[in-house]
């Protein structure tokens, strides 16, 4: 079994956001970038798979959909234990446009599952996933926090408002993986960051696809009023507070 | 023409969520000059139907069908294209929900019509068609212009307001064509009896500076007391002193309360960014540099297991009145 784990290059979760270009444009100035969270506990558990003697994965491949300037991010991936890597060489355009490119990965290259992380940490519109599976014509299960495979089924727990459910599906599918699917991401070794560096990444040219949408710009969040603070003496004026100004208690 | 809104259901019930959606679905088809029609998916009685027309729905529409039994992200997608396209829906709102999160990207593909995806507000114009959404997961908000004929918009949830209207909503049953779904629901395990995180008006939530899984008696007497829910931050769940389904932050939940009262937590960037919707935030914390201060509104510099007993008996002293 093969899998494809989609990896999305992103800002550090700890940087403060600036823009530049009248606000049009992420200032990377010091930013530094890392395999989103999501992306990272996806591959986390392809690479657990393939390590366990169980079932039948025998290859993790990641693809990414950017400039060379995000290969450090896919050399990570790389180092973690991912066995290839492939990068379509575009500039990001909007989700409809890089499920597209990941979905010309899928119809050249055979994968069992496909794991995507269920956001990513900047435009946050938790897409990629499902619409490469629409693009393709398989299923897809959202919000996945649990993957087991027993011989050609796939068990699968998914968060639904207020519990759980439990699936099966038959492969291939897309998975859209969310916390709890992995327990922490893993870390390069020294070993695996020097075999990384002979890995293989395979560069395709995109195909010609129109993003459906286009960013006008980005804005800050309106300012919030300085903190009022209440004595710790008086723990209780808090609560007279909170009635008068917020009228929610 | 029509803004087509889908209102999911829980055991035959819908809930607030489900009445902020046609709210909002109403608002917007007023700004396009057109009326709003809900979906609903499943076994609903005709009583609980005609609640969606109290928020504005003029036209309701009841889909049932043996292959929609279960959420399966393609069949859901197909059900709800054919009735998009049946009415010829300019405008489709979904919830930003999990339901949402599998359906919306696929039915945009399907219509090939853009998403505007975690939406928190009416859409700033609409020819050109924009949208605000949230990006870098909180720190920011992303102004997107919709470029297709139909437009696809999923809701965060408590960020829109329910309006109340008169009803004049007719119901009516519409047959779709679905495929057997390809994946298969085994079992469920549903959290009953408590109020959802996503779904509460009021969270307490607790952090490290909890100190111990034994500490939480009063945070949970406070959270009963408000009609709260309960959280916690990642270091917590972590830990196991509470379960994970109560992790809010970056990659657990993102919650939109009106007022979150944050207790022995310091505010860690990946904490902000799933708690910054919130109207209010109180936060309760013995570092007074604490980077949560600097998002809240309210504050106490202090011990939580001090000043919580104070705050739990001024609390019952209010609600006995």
């Amino acid at each position: 079994m093969k899998i494809l784990v989609c990896i999305s290059n992103v800002p550090d979760t700890t940087t403060k956001v600036k823009f530049v270009e009248n606000d049009t444009k992420l200032d990377t100035n010091g930013v530094q970038w890392v395999i989103n969270p999501w992306d990272e506990l996806s591959l986390t558990r392809a690479l657990e798979l393939k390590d366990d003697a169980g079932n039948s994965v025998n290859n993790v491949t990641v693809a990414h959909v950017g400039p060379a300037t995000s290969e450090p991010t896919i050399r990570k991936a790389l180092a973690i234990g991912a066995d290839e890597a492939i990068r379509v060489n575009a500039d990001q355009g909007d989700a409809y446009y890089v499920a597209s490119q990941l979905a010309e990965v899928l119809r050249a290259n055979q994968f069992d599952i496909v794991l995507c992380g269920i956001e990513s940490s900047d435009y946050n519109g938790s897409s990629v996933g499902s619409m490469v599976a629409e693009l393709l014509g398989l299923p897809s299960v959202s919000a996945i926090s649990n993957l087991q495979i027993e011989g050609e089924k796939v068990r699968i727990t998914r968060e639904i408002d207020g519990g759980k459910e439990m699936l099966e599906v038959a492969t291939p599918f897309v998975g859209i993986v969310q916390k709890g699917i992995a327990k922490e991401p893993r870390i390069a070794a020294m070993r695996g960051i020097m075999q990384a560096r002979t890995k293989k990444i395979a560069v395709v040219e995109p195909a010609a696809v129109d993003s459906l949408t286009q960013v006008v710009k980005f804005d800050k969040p309106a300012p919030k009023a300085a903190c009022k603070f209440v004595d710790a003496d008086k723990a209780a004026d808090l609560i007279a507070l909170l009635q008068a100004e917020t009228k929610l208690i | 023409m029509s803004v087509l809104v889908y209102t999911e259901n829980w055991d035959g019930k819908f809930k607030k969520l489900s009445f902020e959606l046609v709210s909002y679905a109403s608002q917007l088809a007023k700004m396009l000059g057109t009326t709003a029609t809900a979906l609903s998916i499943g076994e609903v009685e005709a009583d609980e139907l005609k609640k969606l027309g109290n928020y504005g729905a003029e036209r309701i529409i009841s889909v049932r069908n043996a292959n929609l039994k279960n959420l399966d992200s393609q069949a859901y997608t197909a059900a709800i294209a054919e009735v998009a396209n049946n009415i010829g829906a300019k405008a489709i709102v979904i919830s930003n929900n999990n339901t949402g999160k599998s359906i919306a990207p696929r039915l945009s593909v399907r219509l090939k019509a853009a998403l505007g995806a975690g939406v928190g507000q009416l859409p700033l114009s609409t020819s050109p068609f924009v949208v605000s959404k949230r990006a870098f997961s909180g720190a920011s908000f992303m102004e997107v212009e919709l470029r297709t004929e139909v437009k696809i918009i999923t809701l965060m949830q408590n960020s829109f307001e329910i309006t109340e209207t008169a009803n004049n909503a007719n119901i009516e049953e519409m047959q779709v064509n679905v495929d057997a779904p390809k994946t298969t629901v085994c079992d469920v395990q549903r959290q009953t009896g408590k109020l959802l995180l996503t779904d509460a008006e009021i969270v307490v939530s607790g952090g490290r500076g909890m100190k111990s899984a034994d500490n939480w008696g009063p945070l949970e007497e406070l959270a009963g007391l408000l009609g709260a829910a309960t959280a916690c931050s990642r270091p917590v769940s972590d830990e196991g002193w509470r379960p994970h389904e109560e992790h809010t932050g970056q990659t657990g939940k993102i919650i939109a309360p009106n007022l979150y009262i944050a207790v022995g937590i310091s505010g860690a960037t990946q904490h902000i960014a799933g708690v910054s919707s919130s109207k209010y935030i109180v936060a309760i914390n013995n570092d007074k540099d604490a980077p949560i201060f600097e998002v809240a509104q309210y504050g106490i510099v202090g011990d939580a297991q001090k000043i919580l007993p104070q705050i739990i008996s001024a609390v019952k002293e209010v609600k006995s009145k």
